[in-house]
């Protein structure tokens, strides 16, 4: 019935609405929609909504304690502006603050960086492999199941001074005290569990080049480093921008690894996410929630320019788009056959 | 995979093949080497450091600092002292069995509508809240932690398990919606509309064909859940501080032996491999559908 309905409705309806008219709409479905996304939307205004703006609010407050007019103690918030932020750039706390900012930058590009470069050569080696894939597959997924405070835990007995990194390099290194020793030990541990997962998407997209191009490519006398800069690089470059987004959208909010690795505190690890939940353990919640907002904004940043600039398509909207136009151009040209 | 096995045997006998084997692989035999070589090469990159923690947790308080391959002597020390009942770990264990598996059931029926709506129905704004709701995965943690803190302090939550439930749903609905809406946009609308066309309702059509066509989807989805807030760290460590609550990511990373000078290595081993072993069963019995399901977007 409702096939009908549409059906005698469709070319009633104006050509430029908001929106491209799209083939089975009924009247229904808007409100069906809405019934079946509100409750996951609730759910998110209350998880995601209510946080950001609450930190907002909280971040231009500020604890105060101060003795009223009979000599009494008040604990209280006052109202303190952009204070929390002009902090964020001056004395102490702001001297925490650009550490901070400096390190999760730090091992945002170089972890990234790293297991870019590791991921793409995994997922070379994985490509050309035939037999015991399934065995690959699985010890390769092992590092990205391994939940990071036990990685964090197991890193910090291998980087124990007397430990197996140390003995097997015949070394001294105190990796787990302060230092760029720690800085290193950090950034091993991530790239160690993360890289597989990228080898992984990497892997993903390169299957599904035809062979047929490489075969082309072969009869053409490009060599394998041809190959790799003009076929299979340009191919997998959409997967592996998704993928490095994700990654670095991961990495700016690192916690768990510097935490369990190297412990709360320390100048030489501490990224921005440690350096709010100090904040707020010391109920300093003000100066935390501007952290909070301003991490909060650096991830939104750097998640803009790349869908904006680099184009990464993560919704597949594009795809989405441009299959829609197909399906538009199609029905014109057949209305048009038709008339 | 027949093929592919062959194609493997042939490369890497091209003596025996002689002139049938491919003339275009001249140097097939030093490069499958090379290619098995590299194999190794990853294996032990990503096995040794869990391996290491295995071993370690085998041995001895007393030989704990050995670096023998193999614990000698063999012993299980370590593991009768993690569930010797100081530590509470046990309970960790089924704390962190309950949020995780409430938190996937619920981000799983949310995600499921949402996902349906968004693959199967036509409506305004649909590519702006599918945009919203992938948006709020890249959301930080702490970003939602340091204002729920105050919040949940105020109604009395902190020590429960929606206190760690709610705010995991953060990031469990974006991942579940995600990964269900690529899987069912993948199912052909044919069937449906069969079923629609021989009268059935919308509802019948999504309960009856969609919902079991979606099933490995939806199965694939819970398991990623599962592992995200298995692993969940920061929420739970920011909300418990009562040990019959704390999660076991949170407990093993707080097991302190009776000296701070003498950590208690072992344990901590043996802790970290319970707590990892049941993601690597399920990693080894559904390997492809986790790759399926972290590929879900790549593939397009």
């Amino acid at each position: 019935m409702t096939g009908t309905a549409t059906l005698h409705r469709r070319p009633a309806k104006p050509p430029a609405g908001h929106g491209p008219p799209s083939p089975g709409r009924t009247p229904g479905e808007g409100r069906m929609a809405a019934l079946l996304l509100s409750p996951t939307l609730l759910v998110l205004a209350l998880v995601i909504a209510y946080p950001l703006i609450s930190a907002i609010h909280q971040s231009l407050y500020r604890a105060q304690s101060g003795l009223d007019a009979d000599g009494y103690v008040t604990e209280g918030e006052a109202f303190v502006g952009l204070a929390n932020y002009a902090d964020l750039l001056a004395g102490e706390s702001g001297q925490r603050f650009l550490n901070a900012f400096g390190n999760t930058t730090f091992f945002t590009v170089t972890t990234v960086l790293l297991e870019t470069i590791l991921g793409l050569a995994l997922a070379l080696a994985m490509n050309r492999a035939f037999k015991g894939r399934s065995f690959l597959r699985a010890s390769i997924l092992v590092p990205w199941a391994v939940p990071t405070a036990v990685s964090g835990l197991l890193w910090r007995w291998i980087f124990q001074s007397d430990g197996i990194a140390n003995s097997l390099l015949g070394s001294e290194i105190l990796w787990t005290a302060e230092g760029t020793a720690s800085k290193l030990a950090v950034i091993i541990a991530e790239v160690w569990k993360t890289a597989p997962f990228i080898g992984l998407l990497v892997l993903a997209g390169m299957q599904i080049i035809p062979g047929e191009v490489y075969e082309a490519a072969k009869i053409d006398g490009a060599g394998w480093w041809r190959q790799l800069g003009s076929i299979t690089l340009p191919l997998v470059k959409p997967t592996l921008l998704v993928a490095v987004l994700f990654r670095m959208l991961d990495a700016l909010r690192m916690f768990d690894l510097p935490f369990v690795l190297i412990g709360p505190g320390k100048e030489s690890v501490e990224t921005l996410s440690m350096l709010a939940w100090d904040e707020s353990n010391q109920l300093r919640y003000g100066s935390a929630s501007a952290f909070a907002v301003v991490l909060f904004l650096y991830v939104a940043a750097v998640a803009i320019v790349f869908v904006k600039v680099l184009g990464a398509d993560v919704t597949g909207a594009r795809q989405l788009g441009a299959k829609r136009k197909a399906r538009a151009a199609d029905t014109t040209e057949k209305t048009g056959a038709t008339r | 995979m027949t093929i592919t096995d062959l194609r493997g045997l042939a490369a890497e006998t091209p003596a025996a093949g002689g002139a049938g084997t491919r003339a275009s692989k001249p140097k097939s035999s030093w490069r499958s080497r090379s290619v098995y070589a590299g194999l190794a090469l990853i294996i032990v990159y990503c096995l040794a450091p869990f391996y290491w923690m295995v071993v370690s947790s085998l041995r001895r308080t007393a030989d704990i600092f050995d670096n023998t391959l193999l614990p000698q002597p063999f012993s299980l020390e370590n593991y009768a002292k993690v569930f010797d009942g100081s530590t509470m770990f046990g309970q960790a264990l089924l704390n962190s069995l309950i949020v995780a598996g409430v938190t996937t059931v619920a981000a799983l029926v949310l995600g499921i509508f949402a996902a349906y709506a968004i693959s199967r129905l036509e409506f305004r704004f649909k590519s702006v809240i599918l945009g919203v709701i992938i948006a709020t995965s890249t959301f930080p943690g702490i970003s939602v932690v340091v204002p729920l803190l105050r919040f949940f302090t105020d109604l009395g939550w902190i020590n429960t398990y929606q206190a760690m439930i709610i705010p995991n749903l953060s990031f469990a609905i974006p991942l579940a919606v995600w990964n269900l809406t690529t899987f069912m946009k993948q199912l052909p609308f044919d069937l449906e509309e069969a079923a629609m066309i021989d009268g059935c309702s919308k509802w019948q059509a999504f309960r009856k064909v969609l919902l079991p066509l979606a099933a490995p989807g939806v199965f694939t989805t819970a398991i990623l859940t599962f592992i995200h807030s298995w692993n969940e760290f920061i929420i739970a460590l920011s909300m418990i501080n009562d040990p019959k609550i704390q999660t076991a990511t949170v407990a093993i990373s707080k097991f302190t032996g009776a000296t701070e000078f003498q950590a208690p290595f072992g344990e901590q081993m043996a802790a970290g491999v319970i707590v990892t072993v049941p993601l690597v069963i399920m990693v080894l019995v559904f390997q492809r559908r986790i790759v399926e399901g972290l590929t879900a977007g790549a593939g397009k």
